[in-house]
């Protein structure tokens, strides 16, 4: 069944773009947020 | 920068309530993937590559919202008295997101078209405008690195984002007019819209639902990082202005003038 | 001075500056015909030239129209004119109509010498038929296409670094003149499709030049705001 390249594929793809984003995001969080004191962040 | 922390200095974007929506999700994502791959059933016309649909409608989904939220998100930063960036950067966020769900679902969708019509590309409305869709969200992207204040970033790519929901509708419209004068003579009349029930049809609706918790998870850590950036920006203009007071020997020399009229961020801006 | 006068003044003024310095003529023109030279190349079949022969003469127009856009603003950040002329008091939608009044201009003159070229390099010939479909499709194309190249080239304009931006923001918003004008000048020409098919494609050009000359009278001013 060679569909099963193209699913696995697809999921991959999505997934592990997703994941790369996430980790994106997450670093670019850490260095925006630790040279902020607490009290300025709206969210906590 | 560190002497700049007078108080706690918590290096991340996370709270109680994004960790518990990042498990949660997790799991769901997780159900996904196994309900996906192994437990749904194959479809008896489209065989295993609804598999595929799984994570495709769910993506498009995802890129659509956001754009929606980008539109909407722009509007009520022009059109409300308070022109609170806020809503700006929730656009900025928002946008971000939708480009990367925009190029998974055109990803996904040129391997699901190439299993199931044999073909990579099709010219027909749906694709196209979302091709069109995403390179005008990568527009928007780079209108909103051109530099200059927050404000002019903010009304730049607020305008431009409003300029985009006027256009869609065109695109999408011409395209369909367009393709309506190449109807596909093809054996098999194989569309977009796919018949699904039972276990199936339950496993993409709990696609859209994880993926849109992803989508939320997502917007509030990206627009919490625009937000202390812009802070950020803004502490270093001060920074910057009382260095050069410093600088400068009679204290009314001082009088320099500021880079920009910005007033002192306002932190009470609730996102 | 009342809005009027104010647009034709920018209209007069944009468009003798054209007239005396002669960079459209002299540049984009020649770059318009060397574009469709270059099909020629590049497609070399005859038949199948003849043909497509709308599409090349459209996708000619987009690369000058970004050309032409970018010659409109750098005429005014040279001296910094467009603040000037915002700091004075101008009314931005008056220097949008202005702007693109002078554009429309230029782009009606670039388009007929492309469907001139088209005739000569291509055998094209238009049926007398489709002749008022041409004339229409080729006004509203050029005021279509001036409005949102006035609109996005103001975005664009100016500061270093954003020249480049102005084709990847204009070419997918003219996606619909595009199709719509391609469309309606194949019928005129008798390439694909009856007269009476290519209307509808005209009106499809036609809603998009109301849509974009209301957006941008509305949009133009908050736009370059600085």
């Amino acid at each position: 069944m060679e569909d099963a390249g193209f699913i696995v594929a697809c999921y991959v793809v999505t997934f592990g773009g997703v994941a790369a984003y996430v980790s994106y995001v997450l670093r670019r969080g850490r260095r925006a947020t630790e040279q902020l004191p607490d009290e300025s962040k709206p969210w906590m | 920068m560190a002497d700049m922390a007078t108080g706690r200095t918590t290096a991340t974007t996370a709270t109680a309530a994004t960790r518990t929506l990042g498990i949660v999700t997790l799991v769901g994502v997780a159900w996904l993937i196994v309900s996906g791959l192994l437990v749904s059933p194959a479809d008896v016309n489209q065989g295993e590559s609804v598999r595929i649909l799984y994570l495709h409608a769910p993506s498009a989904w995802v890129a659509y919202l956001a754009f929606v939220v980008t539109a909407g998100a722009s509007a009520l930063y022009l059109f409300t008295k308070k022109h609170s960036l806020g809503w700006d950067r929730l656009a900025g966020a928002s946008a971000e997101i939708g480009v990367l769900f925009m190029a998974v679902t055109l990803v996904v969708g040129m391997l699901w078209g190439r299993l199931t019509w044999g073909v990579f590309w099709r010219w027909d409305a749906r694709l196209t405008t979302t091709a069109f869709l995403f390179v005008t969200y990568i527009g928007y992207l780079a209108v909103r690195r051109l530099g200059g204040t927050p404000e002019q970033r903010a009304r730049r790519s607020g305008v431009l984002a409003l300029l985009a929901v006027l256009e869609i509708p065109l695109v999408h419209f011409s395209v369909k007019l367009w393709r309506g004068l190449h109807q596909d003579a093809t054996v098999l009349r194989p569309n977009g819209d796919v018949k699904l029930d039972g276990f199936m049809l339950f496993t993409l609706i709990f696609g859209v639902a994880v993926f849109t918790l992803m989508y939320v998870w997502l917007v509030l850590h990206r627009q919490r990082t625009l937000t202390a950036e812009d802070l950020l920006d803004d502490v270093g203009l001060e920074i910057a202005i009382a260095e050069r007071r410093g600088e400068s020997r009679p204290p009314d020399l001082a009088a320099d003038v500021p880079r920009s009229d910005r007033p002192r961020p306002d932190i009470t801006v609730g996102f | 001075m009342t809005w009027w006068r104010t647009a034709w003044l920018i209209a007069r003024r944009d468009l003798l500056v054209e007239w005396r310095s002669r960079v459209a003529l002299n540049q984009v023109f020649p770059f318009a015909g060397i574009v469709m030279v270059m099909f020629g190349f590049a497609i070399d079949d005859t038949r199948l030239m003849e043909s497509i022969a709308p599409g090349l003469v459209m996708v000619a127009t987009m690369f000058s129209l970004l050309v032409l856009v970018q010659r409109s603003f750098a005429l005014e950040s040279e001296d910094g004119a467009l603040d000037a002329l915002r700091t004075a008091g101008v009314s931005s939608s008056a220097l949008f109509w202005g702007k693109s009044i002078a554009l429309a201009a230029q782009l009606a003159a670039l388009q007929a010498l492309l469907i001139v070229l088209a005739v000569v390099l291509y055998g094209s010939s238009v049926r007398p038929a489709g002749a008022p479909l041409l004339v229409a499709t080729w006004l509203s194309g050029s005021w279509g296409l001036a409005t949102v190249g006035t609109l996005y080239g103001g975005l664009a304009a100016g500061a270093r670094g954003r020249e480049t931006l102005l084709p990847l923001l204009l070419l997918p918003v003219v996606a619909p003149v595009l199709i719509g004008a391609t469309r309606a000048v194949e019928a005129a020409l008798g390439a694909r499709g009856t007269v009476v098919d290519g209307w509808p494609w005209m009106g499809l050009v036609a809603v998009f030049a109301v849509v974009f000359c209301v957006g941008g009278t509305l949009a133009f001013g908050p736009l370059i705001e600085e």
